[in-house]
């Protein structure tokens, strides 16, 4: 049985639909994100488990049981909000008890399991600090600490990472991973950014107008996305309009308007006519210059037309003969140069058959 | 010094607010009858007030209306303060700030009619009692509703999420909260009754004498060296509680609500 069961969850704030039939079944010590951008629903959800929202129609049971009508303080799961919500009158120490005198345990236990969820998050010299003399970072632990002193079912992460510089974001995500692997709580992950979702979590449910539009592992996601929206969310990604024009064993022919045939694989029984999308990867896109020789089946001549030096990579911005731009991710891996091509040269584009994804409409 | 008719523009406005109370404490040390020339030091008017019996009565009634009033009127403003902040009721501020805003001898009069002919009550400390809580609810709300909107609303949410009751939430987080507004809130509660005029004059009837009432009556025949030395306490003592509640909710005196 999964510890966290959704089962056509829907949410309605006057005509607009948050939250639309959204079923979801969450495992125990899963890391669990749900990925999507503003006004997706993601945080409705989140705040009916936590109990701050009733849903309209449907449900959601913990270990099997309806949390219906239980009020947010009877649930066994604590929130992490964007915002950290420390209680400002209290010290670190005082912040991290609240749940524990809450949940009536004994002083000495108390003051032994805040010392112990400290030391977790390395805090032991801010015990009696007030939250305005910390910095975002500690903040951000104060508040994880807070959230797992007293060992909930579930830790709900609101955008906890929202509200800090680039760097620090980085190294809170090792961070998370790593207090998520030690304290083997299951963790539902709340996020906008694609790039945190895959970096931290086991699956990811990408949601876009209160539905969930792919629920998959993190590899899967980027590398078989299920439809143009995800295609496009999550990662940089080119998108074609085709027409399938071949159909057989797996292999399709699909043609993009003006580009020609391309080669790609699909394993589902697809209908020659169908039109759909091609989506490609760019860093599955070589690029080669004229004289180089590239033996792969999808290959169109094009023109640089833009590029970006990124140090570890360039991104080309390739226009084909049709018009049509293709982008393509290259390493910058050769000893005493700093990139291959440069704007105007005219070059060769291909990958592999297999490289790219069709998607239907 | 930069414009100097500005400097001098200011100090005759502070001369002219600040003179008058200068002149009252000034002769309240007075050793003369009069009003009218220094003679010398004394500290006799004073002592005469701790043997008026008339003066002691009413400042004992004062310090009582306004200890009680300014007690309940801090429950009722604090609730309705949380109350504006909680559920934001569009007709909510208006109706708990108008006292606030209403010229006082309005509300006298009002009081005073719905004391009488609606609720034929009859005047007294009871009366004097529920019309300054009336006029202080208002300044108590605004004080709490101040404090409490420069707070992250997640806070309150974060508690519950946290295990608290409603109930432990309040007495474990709002109200902690809360406590600097409480006091400042008291203590204008308890400045605005303490020399409130115009409106206990009103329900105040006969029998039951304030010390601004009893100040009054006194200057209807002159004004003594004796009024002069209870104003002077009057005005240490207001001055105190509000430079005290200035220090609890520095926002109050700087106007932002």
């Amino acid at each position: 049985m999964a510890l966290l069961e959704i089962r056509k969850l829907t949410r309605r704030f006057g005509a607009l639909e948050a939250v639309k039939d959204v079923s979801l079944a969450i495992e125990a010590g899963e890391f669990f994100t749900l990925l999507g951008p503003s006004g997706c629903g993601k945080t409705t959800i989140l705040r009916m488990i936590a109990g701050f929202d009733a849903p309209d129609e449907g449900e959601i049971l913990l270990d099997g049981v309806s949390l219906a009508g239980v009020p947010p303080e009877r649930r066994p799961l604590h929130t992490v909000f964007q915002s950290y919500a420390l209680f400002p009158h209290m010290s670190v120490a005082g912040n991290i008890a609240f749940p524990l005198e809450m949940a009536g345990k004994p002083k000495d236990e108390i003051r032994r399991r805040v010392k112990e969820t400290l030391a977790l998050v390395h805090l032991e010299e801010k015990t009696e600090s007030f939250p305005h003399e910390l910095s975002g970072g500690q903040k951000q632990r104060v508040a994880l600490a807070r959230g797992l002193v007293n060992q909930p079912r579930l830790l709900l992460l609101d955008e906890p990472l929202g509200a800090l510089d680039a760097k620090l974001r980085v190294e809170m995500q090792s961070e998370l991973i790593a207090l998520q692997r030690e304290v083997g709580i299951t963790f539902i992950f709340v996020t906008h950014s694609q790039q945190e979702a895959l970096a931290l979590s086991h699956r990811i449910a990408v949601m876009r107008d209160g539905r969930v539009e792919q629920l998959d592992e993190p590899d899967t996601l980027y590398s078989a996305p299920a439809n143009r929206f995800v295609a496009d969310f999550i990662g940089k990604i080119n998108l074609l309009d085709v027409e399938v024009v071949a159909s057989s064993k797996a292999r399709l022919g699909l043609r993009a308007a003006g580009l020609g045939e391309i080669a790609a694989t699909d394993p589902r029984p697809i209908t020659v006519g169908e039109r759909g999308a091609f989506a490609l990867r760019p860093e599955l896109v070589r690029v080669f210059g004229r004289r180089e020789s590239a033996d792969l089946k999808n290959r169109f001549e094009g023109t640089v037309r833009e590029l970006l030096y990124l140090g570890d990579v360039t991104l080309y911005k390739v226009e084909l003969a049709d018009g049509c731009v293709i982008e393509a991710m290259m390493p910058n891996a050769a000893p005493g140069r700093a990139k291959f091509h440069e704007v105007g040269d005219v070059v060769t584009v291909c990958w592999r058959h297999d490289a790219g994804v069709y998607l239907r409409n | 010094m930069k414009r100097p008719w500005l400097w001098a523009a200011s100090l005759a406005v502070y001369a002219f607010l600040y003179l008058p109370l200068a002149v009252v404490v000034l002769f309240s040390f007075n050793d003369s009858m009069l009003n009218a020339e220094w003679v010398g030091f004394t500290t006799r008017w004073y002592g005469k007030l701790l043997h008026d019996e008339d003066m002691l009565q009413a400042a004992a009634n004062s310090l009582l209306i306004a200890l009680v009033s300014s007690s309940i009127a801090t429950v009722l403003g604090a609730m309705a303060g949380l109350a504006m902040h909680r559920y934001r009721p569009p007709w909510m501020p208006l109706l708990v700030l108008t006292p606030v805003a209403m010229p006082e001898i309005l509300l006298g009069v009002s009081l005073l009619l719905f004391f009488r002919q609606v609720l034929d009550l009859s005047l007294g400390l009871f009366s004097i009692l529920v019309a300054h809580i009336t006029f202080s609810i208002g300044f108590v709300a605004v004080i709490v509703r101040g404090r409490l909107a420069g707070m992250d609303e997640s806070i309150f949410e974060a508690a519950r999420d946290l295990g608290a009751t409603p109930w432990a939430t309040f007495r474990r987080i709002t109200l902690p909260l809360i406590m600097p507004a409480l006091l400042a809130g008291f203590l204008m509660a308890f400045t605005l009754s303490i020399d409130d005029f115009v409106i206990t004059f009103f329900v105040a009837g006969v029998g039951v004498n304030t010390l601004p009432l009893q100040i009054y009556s006194m200057i209807k025949v002159a004004v003594t060296p004796e009024v002069n030395a209870i104003s002077t306490l009057l005005m240490a003592l207001t001055l105190t509680l509000i430079l005290i509640a200035a220090r609890f909710a520095p926002d109050v005196l700087k106007g932002r609500s």
